[in-house]
């Protein structure tokens, strides 16, 4: 009985009629959904059918223009005291990195925790070390990004967001600009971090890791969610045509 | 075809390999550079004609024709202008201050600073070595002094620099009071001249220009129309009228919209130079502001922090880095710019060396005059762009 539809209290991210447009251009049309404590949801759909965006709206980096969005019991709204609060809570990894390239690895995770979370400068590298330790790239700690492979560069990215002891993490194609040998290495440490129990939020193609780790699978397409179902039944049984070719499409290579 | 894998062999083959080495003597550098080509071996001999006649004139006249007597006859003059004689002891106790605070933070920061110090050291010395008075000689020799135990207080104590970065800040006032002075002994700024006004237009101009020019690229940038017109407005205005007129517009309108305060004459062109200069500046950084990508940005407000924090920690480090060129370009235009002041009649360093040559004693010496005024100038300017490149390999400008 109880879905999660009926069980706001469980959700930490609520979703309600969301709208979204760029200039005249409709790019979410009406997004309702909940993601639970803990839940793994990849987010899937052809190219422009605003994933991005959707995930994007979430920390405010783009702004929703109708419909609400509540994080954790606090509703996003232009009020800036719940911008700062909601993005303290939620954790962002990019398709590019997004790396601060003028910083060491190290400086680039403690930064967040210094100057936001007030820690001192030897508590917050205590923190980073030890996460730079779990995503397995503690010898860089002293280089800087552009003196790491792509693949390390996302796991320092990972581990920036991850300093600020986040609730949620949104993932954007977090793989897709990395070379195929590398890839591995960055969903391993997405792995450990979906066993751990984080609520994640992944924007991916990678549909051996959905299979794998996802409890959910949301099917995008022109700005609305298409289907949204268990990886099983997702790929086994698909309702909508579009899924259906989709899948198809992307199983074939 | 990359190979993923090599046999041991092949791999210390791989890693025995060395660039090859490129040196190169100088005979080899010029046969490949200057006489490589038939139109290259003209153009070279041209050049070497030219440069042969062109020294030649010059030397001899330097060596043989000149008067340089009117450099060291004139020397305070150039130094400070019509700055009382008596009141001298105020102008080195400026330098002192200078001093102190180069030999400390030499101490604490090391590298180029430390390289300064010491350059700025062995300039003192020297100075105490020329045949000055003798007064002037002990002036000099109390400055090498204090320069050097400055230093070797300063030395290692990193925990202080917020303190002396305090200190040079407070300075500013500072000097301007020493140099000024209370009461009937106090020295009229219309009495500061020669390289010493120079200088404090110049540095005036470049200290505050620096943040103003920031703040109003930051505010082009702003999302608030309000903002960013007024701030487009200002910087398109200035851009529009030559420096000369705003000096102009300075010395006679400031004191119209200010009636209350007396504001000098120094003040109001330090002003008029810093208000043309920032919309300059302005533009230099919008540039490296524009070379920023939009996911800095993102990552910067994806982990928290405000926007006052991404400009600080995160957009001006790379934007104002990747600018440096262009800034001190601007610093060394600004520089040399303050020799306009001499049209409203303020004696900078131009300014004497124009009186100089007024004067009959020195009369048909313009060439010995103004060379030396440009060769302080091109020494001040070459300094900073020196400056400039050792700060931009320090930071590795283009690397991270
Ligand atoms: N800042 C913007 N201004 C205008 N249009 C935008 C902007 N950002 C995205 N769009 C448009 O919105 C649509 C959705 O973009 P979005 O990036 O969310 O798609 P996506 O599903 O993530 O696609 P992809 O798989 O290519 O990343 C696209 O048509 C895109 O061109
Ligand atoms: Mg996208």
């Amino acid at each position: 009985m109880a879905e999660h539809e009926n069980a706001p209290n469980d959700s930490i991210i609520v979703c309600e009629d969301v709208h979204k447009w760029f200039d005249d251009f409709h790019v979410l049309k009406g997004i309702t959904t909940s993601f639970e404590k803990g839940e793994r949801a990849v987010i899937c759909g052809p190219s422009g059918s605003g994933k991005s965006t959707f995930i994007r709206t979430l920390n405010r980096l783009e702004e929703h223009q109708r419909g609400t969005i509540v994080i954790d019991g606090v509703e996003l709204s232009d009020d800036l005291r719940n911008i700062n609060l909601i993005r303290q809570e939620v954790g962002m990894v990019f398709q590019q990195f997004n790396l601060f390239p003028h910083l060491t690895n190290l400086q680039n995770i403690t930064l967040g925790p210094i100057r936001v979370r007030k820690m001192t400068k030897s508590e917050a590298e205590e923190i980073a070390l030890s996460l730079l330790e779990r995503v397995d790239i503690a010898d860089q700690a002293y280089k800087y990004p552009s003196e790491i492979s792509g693949g390390q560069q996302q796991r320092v990215a990972i581990a920036r967001a991850l300093a600020m002891e986040p609730k949620i993490m949104l993932f954007d194609e977090p793989t897709s600009a990395l070379d195929p040998e590398m890839i591995t290495e960055v969903l391993d440490v997405m792995r450990e971090l979906a066993r751990s129990g984080m609520t994640m939020l992944v924007v991916t193609h990678e549909m051996g890791f959905a299979r794998e780790v996802a409890d959910r699978i949301l099917f995008f397409d022109e700005g609305a969610i298409v289907e949204d179902a268990a990886p099983a039944d997702f790929f086994d049984n698909p309702q909508h045509e579009r899924t259906k070719l989709f899948i198809s499409q992307t199983l074939q290579h | 075809m990359r190979k993923a894998y090599y046999t041991v062999e092949e791999r210390e083959l791989t890693q025995a390999m060395k660039p090859p080495a490129h040196t190169k003597g100088p005979a080899r550098w010029i046969k490949d550079n200057l006489f490589n080509t038939w139109y290259n071996v003209l153009l070279s001999c041209l050049a070497l004609i030219c440069i042969f006649f062109i020294s030649k004139a010059l030397l001899t006249w330097a060596f043989t024709e000149a008067k340089w007597g009117v450099i060291p006859a004139n020397l305070q003059l150039f130094g400070v202008g019509a700055y009382p004689r008596e009141q001298i002891w105020r102008v080195w106790s400026v330098i002192y201050i200078l001093c102190v605070l180069v030999g400390l933070s030499a101490g604490m920061w090391g590298g180029l600073v430390f390289r300064f110090a010491v350059v700025l050291g062995g300039v003192w010395f020297i100075g105490a070595l020329l045949p000055f008075e003798l007064s002037t000689r002990g002036w000099f020799l109390g400055a090498v002094a204090i320069t050097a135990a400055a230093l070797f207080l300063g030395r290692g104590r990193t925990a202080l620099r917020p303190w002396i970065l305090g200190g040079w800040l407070l300075s500013f006032p500072l000097i301007m009071i020493v140099l000024r002075g209370f009461g009937e002994n106090s020295v009229l700024t219309s009495n500061w001249g020669g390289l010493l006004l120079t200088l404090i237009l110049a540095v005036v101009g470049i200290v505050v220009s620096f943040p103003l020019g920031v703040f109003l690229a930051l505010c082009r940038q702003s999302n608030l129309p309000a903002i960013r017109w007024v701030s487009t407005a200002y910087i398109e205005m200035v851009r529009g009228v030559p420096l000369i007129t705003i000096l102009f517009m300075g010395n006679i309108l400031i004191p119209i919209f200010m009636p209350g305060l007396d504001i000098n004459q120094v003040l109001r062109m330090g002003l008029a130079i810093t208000f043309f200069s920032a919309a300059y500046m302005a533009e230099n950084v919008r540039g490296g502001l524009q070379g920023i990508p939009r996911g800095q940005h993102e990552a910067a407000q994806a982990i928290g922090l405000n926007y006052v924090q991404t400009m600080l920690f995160i957009v001006l480090p790379q934007a104002l880095r990747s600018v440096i060129p262009a800034i001190v370009g601007q610093f060394i235009a600004l520089f040399k710019d303050t020799s306009l002041v001499a049209i409203i009649g303020l004696i900078d360093l131009l300014g004497v060396a124009r009186s100089v040559i007024a004067n009959p004693d020195w009369f048909g010496l313009q060439a010995e005059v103004y060379l030396f005024a440009a060769i302080i100038y091109f020494v001040f300017s070459y300094s900073m762009s020196y400056g400039s490149q050792e700060i931009e390999t320090a930071l590795g400008v283009g690397e991270h």
